[in-house]
């Protein structure tokens, strides 16, 4: 898992850049959403948990509130259970008061086929009714299976379909914390 | 994990905590507005109960439901078997009409095991209880709830001692158990009458004793089982007052327990016999609770064994 242990990897995005990418992310929410009142930002396990937490940190910072956060484990909505042995399942930490009513932002690492995101969306659907859902992700890297985009964006970066994108991030990934694209066998 | 829950023996340590995990997160599905997940959806789950069981039926039917499998409930009485139809053809019958999981209870030892070893059918096998051999999710469902009071809802169950009282010779509950409490790190401790323990006891490497009041102070959980009144063909105790007093569990002896520890009961339980109503509906009693966690981890085993690739590459996790 070492961060450059692939001789074709390369690395896009640095620590400093994801934080900056992330700070202009939560001021676009911000600007969006004309404040931060009734917004509730929910993490997609397992990279998307630490992603949503430092965006709130940000938004809280600026805001001087406190905007709820949780996680949102998608596991049992996806279209490829059946293709794959069972997995282990991640918690889903929804914040008190719910999500009915308010502005849910969904925050993973990578948008690629929008499968991640189309099984949130049936998620959340099971577990309240949100006013509006935004996605939020720090990498989109195209190829999209469906009609799903994303709201606000890390980063834009047009890969091929051989390449494989990998989000490392501090809390997850013993404090390496880079964006590495690497082509070959995968 | 293999693919068929036929004995507790099929677990690992590994196995077991990943169903314990799992479960920890269905059982918040409970609390939701919309208690169903879609992920086995177009699956069936066939109910296979050859003997009579209220709890252990309907937790296998919630449990499905809840994953929205299709659920098909099969009682032996009113069905062809009646009428003399061997186990095969039952099972024959179940795998034409598709059935993808059988959840299968017999009042013989080893049916399950013929159903998932016999090639009669393609589906996976969830042993519900047969005979007086094993009830694998029963088991879990116990370390479960005594996971969660005792260990933080985390990891196995090292350092815990658990008793397991009474008719440990005809109870499959204390079986699977004995075998699950061991693979996940705790010690247990079977406490019957001699005649009431199965020959070959020193084999189940766990301890054991005669003396309840010897036992009590000492175990973290205490899992009291019921009487089989129904499996009790010789004179295995005098009278039951007798067996009430010295095996039964009253508010007497639970003083003597650690103030932490736990009383579960797989029920149904006779009441003034192997436990009275005092220390049934007491704050160390889980018994209630042992109902709702065993939604929970028996979704988490249907979801585990039927969510994924059938055997093609799953064999491997």
């Amino acid at each position: 898992m070492s961060a450059n242990s692939r001789n074709s990897a390369r690395v896009v995005l640095e620590s400093t850049d994801i934080s900056r990418a992330l700070t202009r992310i939560a001021h676009e929410i911000l600007e969006n959403n004309k404040g931060s009142k009734n917004i509730v930002i929910l993490g997609i396990p397992s990279r998307g948990v630490p992603l949503a937490n430092r965006i709130a940190e940000k938004i809280s910072e600026f805001e001087k509130t406190n905007i709820p956060v949780g996680s949102l484990d998608i596991t049992m909505y996806r279209d490829d259970l059946r293709l794959k042995p069972p997995r282990a399942l991640a918690p889903t930490k929804i914040p008190e008061g719910g999500i009915d009513h308010k502005v849910v932002i969904l925050v993973d690492d990578v948008l690629f086929s929008g499968r991640t995101i189309r099984a949130a969306l049936d998620a959340l659907n099971d577990i309240g009714r949100p006013a509006m859902v935004q996605v939020a992700v720090l990498i989109d890297r195209g190829h999209r299976e469906l009609p799903i985009r994303a709201d606000y964006v890390g980063k834009n970066i047009p890969t091929s379909m051989n390449e494989s994108v990998q989000v490392f991030l501090a809390d997850t990934d013993e404090n390496q914390e880079a964006v590495i694209i690497s082509t070959g066998d995968q | 994990m293999k693919k068929h829950l036929v004995s507790a023996h099929d677990l690992t340590a590994e196995d077991a905590v990943l169903v314990l995990d799992t479960a920890k997160e269905l059982a918040q599905v409970s609390d939701r507005p919309v208690k169903k997940l879609p992920t086995l959806r177009g699956r069936t789950v066939v109910n296979l109960f050859f003997e009579d069981s209220t709890r252990t039926r309907i937790s296998f039917e919630a449990a499905s439901k809840r994953l929205s499998a299709d659920v098909i409930n099969f009682s032996a009485k009113g069905s062809s078997v009646s009428k003399g139809e061997s186990l095969k053809d039952t099972a024959q019958t179940l795998q034409s009409m598709g059935a993808d999981a059988v959840v299968i209870r017999h009042g013989s030892s080893g049916a399950p095991y013929l159903l998932a070893t016999k090639n009669w059918i393609d589906a996976i096998v969830i042993n519900a209880g047969d005979g007086t051999h094993e009830h694998p999710t029963q088991a879990l469902l116990d370390a479960y709830t005594i996971r969660k009071h005792l260990k933080n809802n985390e990891g196995d169950l090292k350092g815990l001692k658990i008793a397991i009282v009474g008719d440990i010779l005809h109870s499959r509950v204390a079986r699977s158990n004995a075998i699950l409490l061991k693979t996940l790190g705790a010690t247990p401790i079977m406490v019957a009458p001699p005649t009431l323990l199965p020959v070959g006891i020193d084999s189940w490497n766990g301890q054991y004793s005669y003396d309840l009041d010897e036992v009590l102070p000492k175990v973290d959980a205490v899992m009291m089982l019921r009487v089989q009144q129904e499996r009790m063909n010789a004179a295995y105790f005098p009278t039951t007052r007798e067996y009430s007093r010295n095996f039964g569990l009253n508010a007497q002896r639970l003083k003597t327990m650690q103030k932490h520890a736990l009383v579960l009961h797989p029920g149904p339980m006779n009441r003034g016999m192997e436990i009275t109503a005092e220390v049934a509906d007491s704050t160390n009693s889980v018994v209630i609770e042992q109902v709702a966690n065993g939604v929970s981890v028996r979704m988490a085993v249907l979801y585990l064994l039927l969510g994924g690739t059938n055997n093609e590459s799953g064999d491997n996790n």
